[in-house]
């Protein structure tokens, strides 16, 4: 049954990754990205992650993916707009990413890993779990990462007002 | 007593700050007074020093712990003894009276206030010179008098010839300088410590006349033939006379070129545990004496003349220091200080008078033009002569009796040098002085006696040049012989070390200072004859031939140092410049600049700018990284 | 669902993760507009946080998903900035083509 479930929701994580990257059109590219990370946030509710799961879906899908749907409209990108490199750079695009691939696996294979014995029923994914985790051992790397926000978020304002000449 | 040996060198180092820094903001002329008193409230230091200190008595300020590391302890120290005493009374007291003929002398000019500022530097340095109690110390002052030497020579700059002169003079003191900074070094490597007074205790404890002790005091003696101008590296001192007159007498006459005389009495142990060294000095000292005293005989510039005086006088201490007599070194030094720097100074006076006018043809019959300069300079030429009963004849007697008790061959060649010194002092004398003026009518017009400031200090020099005899008398006048003894602590334990003859009998001695004195009278009554009487004029330069040419020339000394050393030195330096440091230096550092330049202009078409390119590679990267990781 | 999880091999979350990761790789090198690339690149840091969220899950550690957390922090900002620049650069030079913006070089 899990494995069916995984199975299904690898396929359609694949899927909609190569359509990002091999659709003309800037909007599809957009849309199909957000199916592949609603795929990755089920792949989390299988991993028993359900926090991750949902500040995924909320940050991702939610914010990260509405910014680029944003940027695409507001741009006005369409595929005339994104001429295709030629076709030889295509073919040995394809080959490094496959040679790139192919490697990893090599890596995989050839190294041994732990062993990961099935471990009991635990609610480490859930939030109440990660919440104590983040105001205990992480609060430092917390609050650090909020000063991030603040100033990515005066960059990007600075960064995209428009220049007064 | 502290407080007062610390103001002896801090108040000539004050005048110095002062002048120096608020010179300009002072009204003219006031400082030269400024200067002026601050060496004379440094020899009122002396003076109080003196009344309290005994012969024996010594004084040790250690200023400031300065250098310490490992077992090398060197203080910031002073050392007043007895022999610190005479020189400090020398170079203060003279120096006084020629900072107080310079506000005369140097009236008028545009480097007035610059002019006092190097002086009173000079008398710091000096005083730090004597009164240091390591040769470290000794080593600051030897080469700040050097400095300001150096300055003072050169100190009408706008004239190359000037300055030429003192870089000369700077060179050659280098010369000395290195070896006497070697012969620190090896004092410093083989007692450990530099201090003076330590060395003096640890010396008598070594093998006598060992390769070491000639070593060091060989190095050291090379020093004082550069700081002193013995021969080989005396040219520079005659040339040294570019400078203002004060300064030759002050310098050039009276206190530095001593240093070296003084520097080895201070190491008389040393030098006293070293005979073949002794020899060798007296042998520089003879030789420098009467070659120099043989070149005077032809000059014509009336300050060329006192120079090479001053050498030959100078080689004959050293041949006294040579002969062991430390204290008949220091007796003519001291006497020489005198009757030098007036004969300087009324040089100058003379100079001063005939505005600038250096050539003795040019002059003649200022006896009754200037008579004060005039009886003053007569009275110093005749006490440098060893006419008798001046301070000259007593100084210079001592060290003809002990060359005469050693060894006859150096007392024949000294006396021929110092009868030689008559006859071209009166030379002098009758040229400048006698028969009728020479030079232009506009010139004699406006000739003048000097002011007061330039008249006073002549007045006492010459007081002081007629009885500084008194100093030494010699034994046969049945007084004590005063400096003797006041040195005594000082030159005693070398003494020791030295076995003389017999001491010469009183009727030898009283023989050969009455041969002495006729013989110096019967000199000037020749020299008189031939330029007042027979109104003989030195020839002009071409007409000369033969000897008189060569001796006219200097030996062409300063030809065969400019042949043999200057341009060999100068060739070198080209080729190492022209050849070495462009063609090998130049080419390597340039070749390997146009190497990565060239790998440069190949290799950036790599960065073509494409962020796609530069992921390529660096997917390409990690492939290959992974691929190694694999393989390995 | 506990149960159901372990099931599947850890391996397989391995070779998902990779094949995410270099079809991001792919896409970087494929596409030209520079939006796509910054989409792509968000692709590639998604396949690391499965694979991290997968090792917590099976060492039953949760310090990998607290790891997940902070990336995501990170990758909100930089898309960002990185949107802002991107924005900036298009109204300078009226494109986002990357081979155009080869300025960046010597």
């Amino acid at each position: 049954m899990s494995q069916l479930l995984f199975f299904s929701l690898s396929i359609l994580t694949i899927l909609s990754a190569l359509v990002v990257v091999f659709t003309r059109k800037p909007m599809y590219s957009v849309l199909s990205l957000i199916v592949c990370f609603f795929t990755i946030a089920g792949h989390y509710i299988l991993l028993n992650a359900q926090f991750l799961a949902i500040t995924h879906v909320i940050v991702y899908a939610g914010a990260i993916m509405v910014l680029f749907l944003f940027t695409v409209m507001l741009l006005n990108l369409n595929a005339e707009s994104d001429q295709p490199k030629s076709g030889k750079l295509r073919i040995a695009a394809m080959v490094a990413a496959g040679m790139l691939f192919v490697t990893l696996v090599a890596s995989i294979k050839s190294t041994t890993l732990g062993e990961f014995s099935l471990p009991p029923a635990s609610d480490n994914g859930f939030v109440q779990h990660v919440g104590q985790r983040l105001f205990t051992d992480y609060l430092l790397p917390f609050e650090i990462s909020s000063i991030l926000f603040l100033s990515a978020m005066i960059g990007a304002v600075v960064l995209s007002k428009k220049e007064k000449h | 007593m502290t407080f007062l040996g610390l103001m002896i060198p801090l108040l000539p180092l004050m005048g110095f700050l002062v002048n120096g820094l608020l010179g300009k903001y002072l009204p003219k002329g006031s400082t030269g007074w400024i200067g002026s008193i601050a060496v004379l409230a440094s020899f009122v230091c002396v003076l109080l020093v003196f009344k309290d200190l005994g012969a024996a008595q010594t004084v040790q300020i250690d200023v400031f712990n300065w250098i310490s590391f490992g077992k090398i302890d060197i203080s910031f120290g002073l050392w007043i003894d007895s022999l610190t005493m005479i020189m400090l009374m020398v170079v203060t007291g003279v120096g006084f009276l020629i900072h107080l003929y310079s506000i005369g002398y140097m009236h008028g000019d545009a480097g007035f206030t610059r002019f006092f500022t190097y002086l009173n530097l000079f008398i710091f340095f000096m005083l730090l010179l004597v009164m240091g109690s390591n040769y470290l110390m000794i080593f600051i002052g030897w080469e700040g008098v050097g400095l300001c030497s150096y300055l003072l020579i050169g100190f009408w700059y706008k004239n190359d010839a000037y300055n030429d002169a003192a870089q000369k003079a700077f060179v050659m003191n280098r010369i000395g300088d290195l070896g006497f900074l070697l012969g620190m070094f090896f004092i410093l490597f083989h007692f450990g410590t530099l201090d003076i007074q330590a060395v003096k205790e640890l010396a008598p404890g070594l093998t006598a006349n060992s390769t070491l002790l000639i070593g060091i005091t060989m190095l050291l003696f090379v020093g004082a033939i550069g700081k002193s101008a013995q021969l080989p590296l005396f040219t520079w001192l005659p040339d040294a006379m570019a400078g203002p007159t004060p300064v030759s007498a002050l310098i050039h006459a009276a206190t530095m070129v001593t240093a070296g005389i003084y520097m080895v009495v201070r190491s008389n142990v040393l030098f006293a545990m070293a005979p073949t060294t002794l020899t060798f000095i007296l042998w520089i000292g003879v030789a420098t004496s009467v070659f120099a005293a043989v070149i005077g005989l032809k000059q014509n510039d009336i300050k060329k003349v006192l120079a090479y005086s001053t050498v030959s006088q100078l080689g004959l201490m050293f041949a006294a220091l040579g002969l062991g007599a430390f204290s008949s070194g220091i007796f003519h030094l001291v006497t020489h200080a005198f009757f030098k720097a007036l004969l300087f100074l009324g040089a100058g006076s003379v100079i001063h008078a005939l505005h600038g006018e250096q050539d003795i043809r040019k002059m003649g019959g200022l006896k009754k033009l200037i008579p004060v300069t005039y009886l003053t300079f007569f009275l110093a030429s005749l006490a440098i002569s060893g006419f008798p009963l001046l301070s000259g004849f007593f100084s210079k007697d001592e060290i003809l009796a002990h060359a005469f008790e050693q060894n006859k061959l150096v007392w024949i060649i000294l006396f021929a040098s110092s009868m030689l010194t008559a006859f071209y002092m009166f030379r002098l004398v009758f040229l400048t002085f006698y028969n009728d003026f020479r030079g232009t009518e506009e010139t004699k017009h406006h000739i003048h006696e000097s002011p007061w400031t330039m008249t006073l200090p002549l007045i006492i020099l010459c007081v002081l040049s007629v009885i500084g005899g008194l100093l030494g008398l010699p034994a046969v006048f049945k007084m004590t012989h005063w400096l003797d003894t006041y040195l005594a602590s000082v030159t005693e334990p070398s003494a020791a070390l030295l076995h003389h003859g017999e001491p010469l009998s009183h009727s030898i001695e009283i023989g050969l200072m009455a041969f002495a004195g006729l013989a110096a009278i019967a000199v000037i009554v020749f020299a008189y004859r031939k330029y007042v009487s027979l109104k003989a004029m030195p020839e002009e330069d071409n007409v000369l031939t033969g000897l008189p040419k060569l001796i006219s020339n200097k030996f062409y000394v300063d030809e065969i140092y400019e042949s043999q050393i200057t341009k060999p030195v100068f060739r070198m330096s080209s080729w190492l410049g022209n050849f070495f440091d462009k063609k090998i230096v130049d080419q390597a550092v340039n070749s390997t600049a146009d190497a990565m330049g060239t790998g440069g202009r190949s290799i950036r078409t790599l960065q073509s700018g494409n962020t796609g390119a530069y992921v390529f590679a660096m997917v390409i990267g990690m492939v290959i990284l992974f691929i190694i990781r694999l393989l390995i | 669902m506990d149960q159901t999880a372990q099931l599947v091999p850890i391996n397989w979350y391995l070779l998902l993760s990779t094949f995410l990761f270099c079809i991001g790789v792919m896409g970087v090198l494929f596409r030209r507009n520079a939006i796509i690339i910054l989409m792509c690149i968000e692709l590639m840091l998604n396949s690391v946080n499965l694979l991290l969220v997968a090792f917590s899950a099976y060492s039953g550690n949760s310090d990998g998903q607290v790891f997940v957390f902070f990336i995501m922090v990170v990758a909100a900002a930089e898309v960002a900035v990185g949107l802002a620049l991107l924005i900036s650069i298009y109204r300078n030079i009226g494109s986002t083509d990357i081979d155009v913006l080869n300025k960046l070089k010597w």
